[in-house]
């Protein structure tokens, strides 16, 4: 579905996305994953034709996105970062305005318009004018105009950014939903939601892809191996004998919380997972243990990991 | 087609459905109301034959209102959508350029004609209390002065469609359209003022003079030159913004 071979975006003076490749078939929800400044929104911008690329080709559905331009855009659906939507319209007068904008004919975008407010749950506020609306239901009024027009690849720009619990969870399940009919490409800073909603990952970091791949074996890899923690009592200094000398353990890290109870972060050898060692260490010790559960890898931890790994080869 | 109706659809409700729209009426209802009140005193002087329109263009509110309501009228076009992106999801649907930069360009001109209707009015209701035995005006003047306004019209809405597209800001872009307009409009005094030239340079004044073009339409003669000149200064101004409007996609 998307082809994109040595793309590079050069902005004056600084190099956004450097010879980035990468392809994204038919049917992925694709998640691409980084800090900010990282060059998301670049490579989202060239792929849905508003910049164009310093060098490289971009190929969306076998169309080039800066000669085929037309063809890429009607195959297309786009939100851009911050979800800029009319304030002054309503929202099925937005949406046919949109919808008309894409190419459907008056009958054609009236049905349309009607079933994407139905999948967006946006009916009860049909008449409701979009400067009024509250965050959550401006973001489902973004995504019904992405997929108005049924396009076979939906871009999506950091949708769930400043949505509460509830909303974000709304949406995500409207993106899985979404996944198995259209190729969906997102791009996010949060690791959770790439776990939570994409097939596939892409790591972008200062503009180049550090890492690729399923996002089951990038969990198996990278996510899932972070540190185990454990609520032991005891004193610290009998934890931090004990645990220094153990060759499974890499690093210790203690910390004391309320009465006598130890917070330990350990992290284990070669991604090992220490759990099941602790929980028997304690049986065996006689240390009473009131939690045990493994720590969960931030995105600087998955770059730091990515980036180390690199060095070392 | 279906995507410039749709954009001109847009364009108009944005005009309509604003409050600043309905500011700029109110202003220029205003002012044409000041400029009728100026031409009343002239028309109690001695018989004249010059046109009723010819006065009312001559009344120094007329150029006030060009000068100053065009730029507020066309400094949303592109630099309000730029600011906010909406500009950014305008451009990733299957839109020329030009259907974009077209339908923008003749909504604000709609919307300007649209400000310039109570003049009309104006001239029905002076025609009813002169003297009935003598014509005041010639309907067929006043249409031929709406042309000449129109025509206008549209270099300065072109104008401010240009500034707009070149900026993210509303201010700058209304402070671009009215200095350049204010050029424009100065260059055309440039003949008579401060002293009054002679020779060729006086003639070439003359020739990109918008008054001077003007003041044939308020007499009711539509001479193709006068056709040329604005339309070609219009194509111009909107050549300009289609190439701004494209040079985001210039590599």
């Amino acid at each position: 579905m998307i082809e994109v071979v040595n793309l590079t975006k050069r902005y004056a003076g600084h190099l956004a996305v450097a010879n980035v490749s990468f392809t994204v078939g038919r049917g992925q929800i694709v998640g691409l994953l980084g800090p900010n400044g990282a060059g998301k929104s670049t490579i989202l911008r060239i792929l849905s034709c508003f910049l164009p690329a310093t060098t490289g080709t971009v190929r969306v559905g076998g169309f080039d996105v800066f000669s085929d331009t037309d063809e890429v855009r009607r195959r297309i659906g786009y939100m851009p970062e911050n979800n800029p939507l009319h304030l002054d319209m309503r929202v099925r007068e937005y949406l046919k305005f949109r919808a008309r904008l894409k190419g459907l004919s008056l009958a054609a975008s009236r049905e349309r318009v009607a079933t994407v407010m139905e999948m967006c749950s946006l009916t009860e506020v049909d008449r409701r004018i979009i400067g009024q609306l509250s965050k959550g239901f401006r973001q489902r009024v973004g995504l019904a105009d992405a997929l108005v027009h049924e396009p076979e690849l939906i871009i999506l720009d950091e949708p769930t950014i400043g949505l509460d619990p509830n909303q974000l969870r709304s949406v995500r399940q409207l993106i899985k939903e979404l996944g198995r009919k259209h190729t969906i490409l997102l791009s996010t800073h949060i690791l959770p939601e790439v776990e939570a909603t994409c097939s596939h990952v892409l790591i972008l970091h200062q503009g180049r892809i550090l890492a690729s791949d399923r996002t089951e074996n990038l969990q198996r890899n990278i996510f899932q191996s972070g540190p185990a923690i454990a609520e032991l009592t005891g004193s610290t200094t009998a934890f931090q004998e004990f645990f220094s000398v153990q060759p499974e353990v890499e690093t210790v890290d203690i910390v004391a919380t309320d009465g006598d109870w130890k917070r330990i972060t350990l992290t284990g050898r070669d991604g090992l997972d220490l759990r099941p060692l602790i929980h028997y260490w304690a049986c065996e010790k006689g240390w009473p243990l009131r939690e045990l559960t493994h720590g969960r890898h931030t995105l600087e931890d998955v770059f730091v990991k990515i980036t180390r790994t690199e060095k070392e080869e | 087609m279906r995507v410039y109706l749709t954009l001109l659809r847009r364009e108009l409700a944005s005009h309509f459905v604003s409050p600043t729209g309905y500011v700029i009426i109110c202003v220029v209802l205003l002012l044409l109301g000041f400029s009728i009140m100026d031409m009343l005193p002239k028309l109690n002087g001695d018989a004249t034959d010059t046109p009723i329109t010819r006065i009312f263009y001559a009344t120094v509110y007329f150029w006030m209102l060009m000068l100053l309501t065009t730029p507020v009228m066309t400094m949303r076009t592109f630099a309000q959508e730029k600011f906010t992106g909406t500009f950014e999801t305008l451009m990733t649907t299957p839109v020329s350029d030009t259907e974009v930069v077209l339908a923008k360009f003749s909504g604000a001109l709609m919307f300007f004609m649209v400000t310039w209707l109570p003049l009309g009015g104006y001239m029905v209701v002076l025609n009813e209390y002169t003297n009935q035995t003598t014509t005041a005006f010639d309907y067929r003047t006043l249409l031929c002065t709406y042309l000449g306004i129109g025509l206008l019209g549209s270099v300065y809405v072109a104008l401010g469609c240009f500034a707009s597209a070149l900026t993210r800001s509303q201010l700058i872009a209304a402070a671009v359209s009215y200095g350049l307009g204010l050029t424009i409009f100065l260059l055309s005094l440039r003949s008579l003022v401060p002293v009054p030239m002679a020779g060729w340079q006086a003639k070439v004044f003359a020739y990109i003079s918008l008054t001077e073009h003007l003041e044939d339409f308020s007499r009711g003669i539509i001479d193709t030159s006068n056709l040329v000149f604005y339309l070609s200064l219009t194509g111009i101004f909107l050549f300009l913004t289609l190439k701004v409007v494209e040079s985001r996609r210039w590599k």
